[in-house]
C-alpha cells in the first residue's frame, strides 16, 4: 500500500491557501443532496456537525453520552493556543508552527501543523462570535497566559475551564442547527460497526444503548471525531466512557492506525491513591506557571516527608530540588510535558517520590502566594485548588500539592491524508482521533485548537472536495452490506451477553491490561519489556473472551455489556501500541525507548532511521499487523536535537 | 467503613409525552451492604463496588449515568439522602467523597424526580428535555466562517466575569431534582443571563429568552416559585440573581412581543 499524504505543492504559507481554490467545490443548491455522518461531539465533532449543516449539508451526528454537551473536551481546563500576538511578545504564525513541530519532537507533518497556527487566529474569532466568555484583562480585550514548550504568552484561557466553554460554544451551534432542521441528533447511541461500500465508507452501524435497538444509518461520508484511546491503560485522565471502539472497528475495516505509541503521560495529575481508583485528575499544566516542582535532595528527608515525620513546608530552600528549574534553566517548570513527566519519574526512582507510595512531587505555590498574594493566585487558579482540596483533603495554599504524571492524551491515532481521510474513501478522522498535528507529543492547549480547527475550518472545505465527486445515489440501509455489519454487530453482542458462568468482571480485566500497559509500555520502555507484554495481552485477551462475567442480555440499557466490547476492542489496541513501540527503537517526544539516551538521559531520536509515520495495517484477528511508512519532510524546519535548557 | 445503602431499582421506564407522564410502575428501594469503603473514594467508586459485588454474584448491577468523573460533564445525577448531588455544597456527586460519611450510615440513593425527566432505568433519567430548551434557543446565531477579529469586541471584565458565573453551568439537572415544583428557571437562567450579559448576544435576546421559555413550559417543568432550593444545591453555585435576570428579560420580551 503505497500512502499519499497529498500535501499540496507550494512554499509552507501559501499551501492551504491553494488547498482551498484548487479543490471542487459542492454548489449550494446541491449540498442539501448529500448525507454527512458525524460521530462523536466533541470541539472536533460539534464543531464539525454544526458548520457542515450551515454549509447545507444533512447531518446526522452521534454520541454515546445522554447530550451532545458531555463529549470529554470539556474537561479541559488550561486552554487554547493562537498565533494571535496581542501581547507583542514576538508571536507568529511561523512560531506557533515552529514551537509546535518542534514540542512533537519532530514527527509531524509541516503541512499539517502550519494550516493548524494559520487558523487558529480565526478559532478565537470564531468563539467570542459566539459568546464564549474568555477571560479578559480590565480593558476588556483578551488575557493570555503562556503554557509549556512556548516563550510566548499565546494561551486563550476560561478560568480553568477552557474546554467546557469551548465545548459549550460549539455545542450552542449545533444545537442550533439541530432546531434548522439540518442536524439530526442521536444521543445514547453507540458506533460498532463502519460500513464500506464498493471501497467507499457509506455509513455506520450503532447500538441505541436505551433500546439494545441495533440501526443502519447510511451516508455519502463518515466522520469519526471519537477522541483517543488513553482508557487503554484504564487509569487515565479521560472520562469513565472515552473509548477506542469507533476508531478501532474503522481500522479493521482498512483504516491504517498511526503511530499507536505516542502516548501522553501528562505531567501534573493527583497521584493514585488505592486500588479502587477508577480515574485520576489532571491538574492544568498552567499551574506551572507559577507553581515550582520540587523533590528533597536527599533520600532520607524524603523518606521522613512519606512517613510523616517531616513536613515539606518545613524543609529549607537548602534542601529542596527543584529539578526542572536546576536542569532547565531556559524554560524552568514549563518545559513540555513529556520532559516534566519523566524527570518526576526519574526523582522518584531515586527513591525521592514523596506520598506514601513515593510516587509523587511537589507542586509549591508558596513563592507565587508570597509574590503574589492569595488573591492573584485565587483568581487565577481558585477552581483548581477547590477541585484539589476536595479530592486530596489538603489545602494547597498552606501545603504543596502533591502531583505525578498520569495517561492523558494519545498522538497516535487514525491516518489521515492532508484533507482528515483515512485510507477508507469516504471516511474522515478529525481531531484526537487521527495522528496528524502533534507529532511524538503534544504541546499544552493545542489538543482545543486542533480539534476546533479540524472541525470548523479544514472539514468544511476538504469534505466538499471529495463530495463534489459523489453521485448523489444513497445507499439504502437495507443494503446488504448493512446487512451483514448489523448481523456482526448482533453476533458479538450475543457473544458477550449473558454471561452469568464468567469469573472475571470486564473491570478486572481492564485494570490487569491497563497494569501491562503501564509498566511496560508507560513512561519508559524498553525491548525486553514490550516483548513480553506482547505475549500477556495475548493471554488476557484469550482470558477475557473465554472467561469475562457479563450479567443480562443487549436487548435495552446495560453498561457491563457496553464496557465488555469496549475493552475488547482495548485488548487489540494495546497489543498493536507494543507493536509500534517496539517497532521504533529510537525515543521520541512521549515515546522513550531506554536505549535510546544522550548521556544526560534526554530522549535521542534517530531521525535517519525513523523519521517516518508508522501506519499499521489490520490483518485479520490474532494475525500480526504490517506495518507502511510515510516519510517526513521537513523543509522548513532543522531538525536538532530538542534542547528547553 | 461498612455501609447500608438503600438504592432506587426500576426496570421499566417511565414515559414522557410533552405534558404527559406515565410512572414505569415497578420501582422500589432496595438494601444493600457494602463493606471496606474507604474514605478517599469517590461516591462513584462506591458504586463502583456495589456493582462489581452484584456481578459477583450475578446480580443486575445499578444503572448509573457518570462520565468525566471530574465535576464538569454534568453526567452524574444522583439524589443522595434527600440531596442532588449529596451533602457538600458546590458539588457533583463524582466528586464528593466517602469521607463526608460515617461508618455505620445508611445512605438513600434515588434518581432525579421530575416529570419531565423520566427514569430510564434505575438512576438514569432523560434528560433531553434540556437539549430541545437548548436548541430553541441557547445560542448566538453566527455562522462558521470569518467574523470580526475577537478584540474588536472589547467586555469589561466585570461583564465577562459574570457571564462567566453564569456559563458555568454544567446541565445536570440538579436545579430540577431540588425543586419541589420540578421547575427549570435556574438552568434556562443561566443561559439566557450569559447571553444577555454579553454583545454578542444581545440582538436576539428578546427572541431568545421568549422561545427558550415556551420550550421549557412545553416540557412539563414546574413554575418557579422563589424558593432558592436549586441555586443552594447546585454544583456550580449558579446565583439565584439569574432567575431574576432572565424574569426581567422576559417581561421586557413581552412587552414588544408579538406573541404577547
Amino acid at each position: 500500500m503505497q500512502l499519499d499524504s497529498k500535501i499540496p505543492d507550494g512554499p509552507l504559507a501559501e499551501k492551504w491557501n491553494r488547498h482551498k481554490f484548487d479543490i471542487k467545490l459542492v454548489n449550494p443548491a446541491n449540498k442539501r443532496k448529500y448525507d454527512v455522518i458525524v460521530v462523536g461531539t466533541g470541539l472536533a465533532g460539534g464543531a464539525a456537525a454544526a458548520s457542515l449543516a450551515e454549509l447545507g449539508y444533512n447531518v446526522k451526528a452521534f454520541c454515546f453520552q445522554d447530550s451532545p454537551r458531555r463529549a470529554h473536551s470539556i474537561a479541559a481546563q488550561g486552554g487554547i493556543n493562537a498565533a494571535k500576538n496581542y501581547q507583542n511578545d514576538g508571536d507568529s504564525v511561523f512560531r506557533l508552527f515552529y514551537d509546535t513541530v518542534k514540542g512533537g519532537d519532530y514527527r509531524s507533518r509541516e503541512a499539517n501543523v502550519h494550516r493548524l497556527a494559520e487558523v487558529s487566529v480565526n478559532i478565537i474569532d470564531q468563539c467570542v462570535a459566539q459568546g464564549v466568555p474568555f477571560a479578559r484583562e480590565y480593558g476588556g480585550l483578551l488575557d493570555n497566559r503562556s503554557f509549556g514548550g512556548a516563550q510566548v504568552s499565546r494561551t486563550f484561557y476560561a478560568r480553568g475551564q477552557t474546554g467546557q466553554q469551548l465545548l459549550l460554544g460549539a455545542y450552542s451551534a449545533l444545537s442550533r442547527q439541530v432546531e434548522s432542521g439540518k442536524v439530526k441528533m442521536y444521543t445514547r447511541s453507540e458506533m460498532l460497526d463502519l460500513v464500506v461500500v464498493d471501497g467507499k465508507a457509506r455509513g455506520i452501524v450503532t447500538r441505541n444503548l436505551i433500546t439494545g435497538d441495533i440501526e443502519s444509518h447510511s451516508a455519502h461520508a463518515v466522520l469519526l471525531c471519537t477522541g483517543g484511546y488513553g482508557n487503554v491503560f484504564f487509569l487515565s485522565t479521560n472520562a469513565m466512557g472515552s473509548n477506542s471502539s469507533a476508531a478501532w472497528r474503522a481500522h479493521r475495516k482498512g483504516a491504517l492506525f498511526a503511530n499507536p505509541c505516542y502516548t501522553q503521560i501528562h505531567p501534573t495529575c493527583i497521584p493514585v491513591s488505592g486500588g479502587h481508583q477508577s480515574k485520576l485528575t489532571l491538574m492544568s499544566e498552567s499551574l506551572r506557571n507559577d507553581g515550582r516542582v520540587w523533590v528533597p535532595k536527599s533520600k532520607e528527608d524524603a523518606e521522613k516527608v512519606r512517613t510523616g515525620q517531616l513536613k515539606p513546608n518545613n524543609i529549607e530552600e537548602k534542601d529542596r530540588d527543584y529539578y526542572l528549574e536546576t536542569k532547565y534553566p531556559a524554560f524552568g517548570n514549563l518545559v513540555p510535558r513529556d520532559v516534566a513527566s519523566r524527570n518526576a519519574k526519574m526523582v522518584c526512582d531515586e527513591g525521592r517520590g514523596v506520598n506514601k507510595e513515593g510516587q509523587a512531587v511537589f507542586l509549591d505555590f508558596r513563592d507565587a502566594i508570597q509574590r503574589d498574594g492569595k488573591d492573584v493566585i485565587s483568581a487565577k487558579y481558585g477552581n483548581l485548588f477547590q477541585m484539589y482540596e476536595k479530592i486530596t483533603a489538603e489545602n494547597p495554599y498552606e501545603v504543596p500539592m502533591k502531583i505525578y504524571p498520569a495517561v492523558h492524551y494519545t498522538m497516535g491515532g487514525l491516518w489521515v491524508d492532508y484533507n482528515l481521510m483515512t485510507t477508507i474513501p469516504g471516511c474522515y478522522a478529525l481531531g484526537e482521533a487521527n495522528f496528524s498535528d502533534h507529532g511524538a507529543n503534544r504541546l499544552g492547549a493545542s489538543a482545543l485548537m486542533q480539534g476546533l480547527a479540524d472541525g470548523y475550518f479544514v472539514i468544511p472545505y476538504t469534505v466538499g472536495d471529495y463530495l463534489a465527486r459523489m453521485p448523489y445515489d444513497k445507499v439504502p440501509a437495507d443494503h446488504p452490506e448493512f446487512k451483514k455489519a448489523e448481523q456482526e454487530v448482533a453476533a458479538r453482542i450475543k457473544k458477550f451477553a449473558n454471561r452469568v458462568d464468567g469469573t472475571k468482571t470486564v473491570d478486572e480485566f481492564h485494570k490487569d491490561l491497563g497494569k501491562i500497559m503501564w509498566e511496560y509500555c508507560g513512561m519508559a520502555r524498553n525491548k525486553e519489556g514490550l516483548e513480553k507484554a506482547k505475549g500477556m495481552i495475548q493471554k488476557l485477551r484469550a482470558d477475557f473472551h473465554a472467561n469475562v462475567k457479563v450479567v443480562g442480555d443487549g436487548n435495552g440499557l446495560n453498561q457491563t455489556l457496553e464496557k465488555a466490547m469496549r475493552v475488547d476492542d482495548f485488548m487489540e489496541l494495546g497489543e498493536l501500541m507494543v507493536d509500534d513501540a517496539l517497532n521504533r527503537s529510537e525515543s521520541c517526544g512521549g515515546h522513550f525507548r531506554e536505549e535510546s539516551q544522550t548521556e544526560e538521559g534526554e530522549a535521542k531520536r534517530d531521525d535517519e532511521n525513523f523519521s517516518y509515520v508508522a501506519a499499521w495495517e489490520y490483518k485479520g484477528e490474532n494475525q500480526q499487523a504490517v506495518l507502511h511508512k510515510e516519510e517526513l519532510e521537513f523543509e522548513n524546519v532543522k531538525l536538532t536535537q530538542r534542547s528547553y535548557k | 467503613m461498612n455501609l447500608t445503602l438503600q438504592v432506587w431499582r426500576q426496570g421499566k421506564p417511565d414515559k414522557k409525552d410533552g405534558n404527559n407522564f406515565t410512572p414505569g410502575g415497578d420501582g422500589k428501594i432496595v438494601p444493600y451492604e457494602v463493606k471496606n469503603i474507604s474514605p478517599d473514594m469517590s461516591f462513584l467508586e462506591m458504586l463502583d463496588e456495589l456493582n462489581e459485588d452484584l456481578l459477583r454474584k450475578g446480580e443486575d448491577p445499578v444503572a448509573f449515568d457518570h462520565d468525566c468523573r471530574e465535576g464538569i460533564c454534568g453526567m452524574c445525577s444522583l439524589y443522595i439522602n434527600g440531596q442532588p448531588h449529596g451533602p457538600e455544597t458546590g458539588t457533583t456527586a463524582c466528586q464528593l467523597h466517602m469521607r463526608s460519611f460515617k461508618d455505620g450510615d445508611t445512605i438513600y440513593i434515588e434518581p432525579w424526580r421530575a416529570k419531565a425527566f423520566p427514569v430510564v432505568k434505575d438512576l438514569v433519567v432523560d434528560r433531553t428535555a434540556f437539549d430541545r430548551i437548548m436548541s430553541a434557543g441557547g445560542y448566538v446565531s453566527v455562522n462558521t466562517g470569518v467574523n470580526v477579529d475577537a478584540n474588536e469586541i472589547p467586555i469589561p471584565k466585570s461583564i465577562a466575569d459574570e457571564a462567566f458565573n453564569v456559563a458555568a453551568c454544567i446541565g445536570c439537572g440538579a436545579c430540577v431534582a431540588a425543586c419541589k415544583n420540578a421547575s427549570a428557571m435556574l438552568f434556562v437562567s443561566a443561559k439566557v443571563s450569559q447571553l444577555a450579559l454579553l454583545p454578542q448576544g444581545k440582538t436576539e435576546r428578546k427572541e431568545r429568552v421568549e422561545k427558550m421559555v415556551a420550550q421549557m413550559d412545553a416540557e412539563g417543568f414546574g413554575a418557579c416559585t422563589n424558593t432558592g432550593a436549586c441555586s443552594a444545591e447546585c454544583p456550580k453555585e449558579i446565583p439565584l440573581s439569574s432567575i431574576a435576570r432572565m424574569n426581567r428579560e422576559y417581561y421586557g420580551a413581552k412587552v414588544t412581543s408579538k406573541n404577547a
